[in-house]
């Protein structure tokens, strides 16, 4: 395993360079963004098998697709701190002509990106099809597929679970941010989403949780012992209990951080909370 | 004139499951994928032949859409398999953001487009689906003629990079190209040539256009036919040396006149070559219930009424 102090130096690393992409277009998803912030450093830094020299087709690689595109901020950073593309791109997030569009994109060619993401629902079937893909060329990689919980909501989620299941696509490992929150309000406000283990388990999926989905020795031994339920004829759910906009405190746990962007003020203190590791872009 | 003659009616679904069998011979990375209408959309040979590369995905064409976009990540070349109306309008936002805006390299195959389709009705009789596709940047928009071009299409869009939809239909029509014929996507073909009046057809409507020019031929009329099997991208360069030389054109189509072949024709005109124009297609309704032969005379997309129409528009020259 990585030195575990530097894992978490890039976590913090991850949410100064958050904060700093939303506050500079004045526009982005931070909450959901913070609250995967351990999750997405994990399997970039520790778990997956990847070439930051990147090749769409991904042959022998693990793939990871985000399905729930919105926390697209999380996501460049680290595909940058992992050397897909120079980190002081960032500094382009949302601008007119960047690579970093508000929700991710293959279009514009930025390295770690295979499928765009944003209109959600769509990236378990994406994964499930690069996972028999996979099994086709024969690559024993595996591919990990991020989802919101408030995603689940979306139709084609459940038409992708019972596909997986029913078809053994059992290198596939889809994990939920359960952080409670959506743009509304809190899922059971807005759509109660009942019992999720339950419901996967009724669709014939393996399904682990892991309740400290922001410590990140809990997340990597998490991520590890789903990998080790893999290849055992069923599809993987990790239900990872995330705190939406983990690590600056005044955005802990409420939707209002789903969407909108710090000022000067709110930027400084939540700089101030996580101070500069690896280095800022 | 030219003659062509029907080598006896077969549907142009039929093209496409021979095409797509003859392609799990000779690309082993072509994979197919289908959502409970495998019988109806000819793929059985190829899911007989290759169990190992035909996914079927059940009544799932969102599912479908998804899982096709992330097998092209691999190397795979997925061709969809489902009813036109299934395969646009009901997973548009699929194939525009995870295969059009992807630039995923997915053939989506569309049978049981139009009203052709029949006795089924307008929930299924998709009027619409050339217009949805055609708007989705990077899409190529085929809508095939009969059996031997359908199978030549399927071919060709197996060794084109990019995401594709490939419209054919359900019933036994004219199958009158040649067997084996070259394809090039783009590329108009030349059925008649004539001085009076352009006549470009798709899909059904090519074998009525050539039945129009006949009987227009009749009349004294020497009306030119041009077979547009490639909605997008349009061989514009053909169409307007037929009207520089025809000074007017009637378009044919079996598909709403707006959004399809007959508006992407008039656009065309409009900015090289203003010229009149008459559409044959449906006019801005849903179909019904009936006969394809009983839906075509009701709804005017025959060679009756390209004749009509190519009066008419030789009158406003």
């Amino acid at each position: 395993m990585a030195d575990i102090q530097h894992l978490k130096d890039l976590v913090t690393q991850v949410r100064r360079d958050i904060v700093r992409q939303v506050h500079a277009v004045s526009s982005g998803h931070p909450g959901g963004s913070l609250g995967c912030a351990e999750f997405i450093v994990a399997l970039y830094h520790e778990i997956m098998d990847h070439n930051p020299d990147f090749n769409m087709d991904g042959h022998n690689e693990d793939l990871f697709f985000l399905s729930n595109g919105h926390i697209s901020p999380v996501f460049y950073s680290v595909l940058a701190h992992a050397g897909y593309f120079p980190k002081e791109e960032l500094s382009t997030f949302r601008k007119l002509n960047s690579r970093l569009q508000g929700h991710p994109t293959t279009h514009e060619g930025l390295p770690g990106v295979r499928i765009a993401s944003g209109s959600l629902g769509q990236g378990m079937s994406v994964g499930i099809g690069a996972a028999l893909s996979k099994k086709l060329n024969g690559d024993d990689k595996t591919v990990f597929t991020l989802h919101g919980d408030g995603e689940l909501q979306e139709g084609q989620i459940w038409e992708s679970a019972m596909y997986a299941s029913a078809n053994h696509v059992d290198n596939l490992i889809a994990t939920i941010d359960v952080n409670g929150q959506q743009i509304d309000g809190s899922t059971d406000s807005v759509l109660a989403l009942g019992d999720l283990r339950k419901k996967f388990e009724a669709f014939g999926w393996e399904v682990l949780t892991i309740n400290k989905g922001n410590d990140m020795e809990a997340v990597v031994s998490g991520v590890k012992e789903a990998i080790s339920l893999t290849r055992k004829r069923k599809p993987v759910c990790i239900l990872l209990h995330t705190t939406m906009g983990h690590g600056v405190d005044f955005m802990m746990g409420s939707h209002e951080w789903h969407g909108i962007a710090p000022n000067d003020e709110q930027l400084a203190e939540a700089l101030k909370q996580n101070p500069e590791t690896i280095g800022d872009y | 004139m030219k003659t062509y003659t029907n080598t006896g009616n077969k549907d142009t679904r039929s093209g496409f499951g021979a095409g797509l069998e003859e392609l799990g011979k000779t690309n082993e990375n072509v994979v197919a994928l289908c959502a409970d209408l495998t019988g109806s959309l000819k793929m059985n040979a190829f899911a007989d032949a290759h169990p190992d590369r035909f996914f079927q995905v059940g009544i799932a064409e969102a599912n479908m859409m998804g899982i096709a976009a992330g097998m092209t990540i691999g190397g795979k070349i997925p061709f969809t398999g489902t009813f036109a109306n299934f395969s646009t309008g009901r997973v548009y936002d699929q194939i525009r953001q995870s295969i059009a805006y992807s630039d995923k390299n997915v053939k989506i195959c569309a049978s049981h487009s139009g009203l052709t389709l029949g006795e089924d009705g307008a929930t299924h009789q998709i009027l619409e689906d050339l217009g949805l596709m055609k708007m989705l940047p990077g899409m190529t928009v085929i809508n095939t003629c009969d059996y031997n071009q359908t199978k030549a299409a399927t071919l060709a869009i197996a060794d084109h990079h990019g995401p594709v939809y490939l419209r054919f239909g359900r019933p036994k029509v004219a199958n009158f190209t040649p067997e084996n014929g070259d394809f090039q996507i783009g590329k108009a073909v030349h059925l008649q040539e004539g001085t009076d009046v352009t006549i470009v057809a798709t899909g059904h409507l090519v074998w009525e256009a050539l039945e129009a020019a006949k009987a227009l031929n009749e009349k004294g009329i020497s009306a030119e036919v041009i077979n547009i099997h490639t909605i997008k991208p349009l061989d514009e360069e053909a169409i307007v040396a037929s009207v520089k030389k025809t000074g007017c054109i009637v378009t044919a189509e079996e598909h709403n006149y707006l959004g399809g072949l007959g508006e992407s024709v008039a656009r065309t005109l409009a900015q090289h070559h203003p010229t009149p124009q008459e559409f044959v297609a449906t006019q801005d309704t849903f179909g019904e219930s009936g006969t394809p032969e009983q839906l075509l005379e009701k709804y005017g997309l025959n060679a009756a009424n390209i004749v009509a129409k190519a009066e008419q528009v030789i009158n406003r020259k």
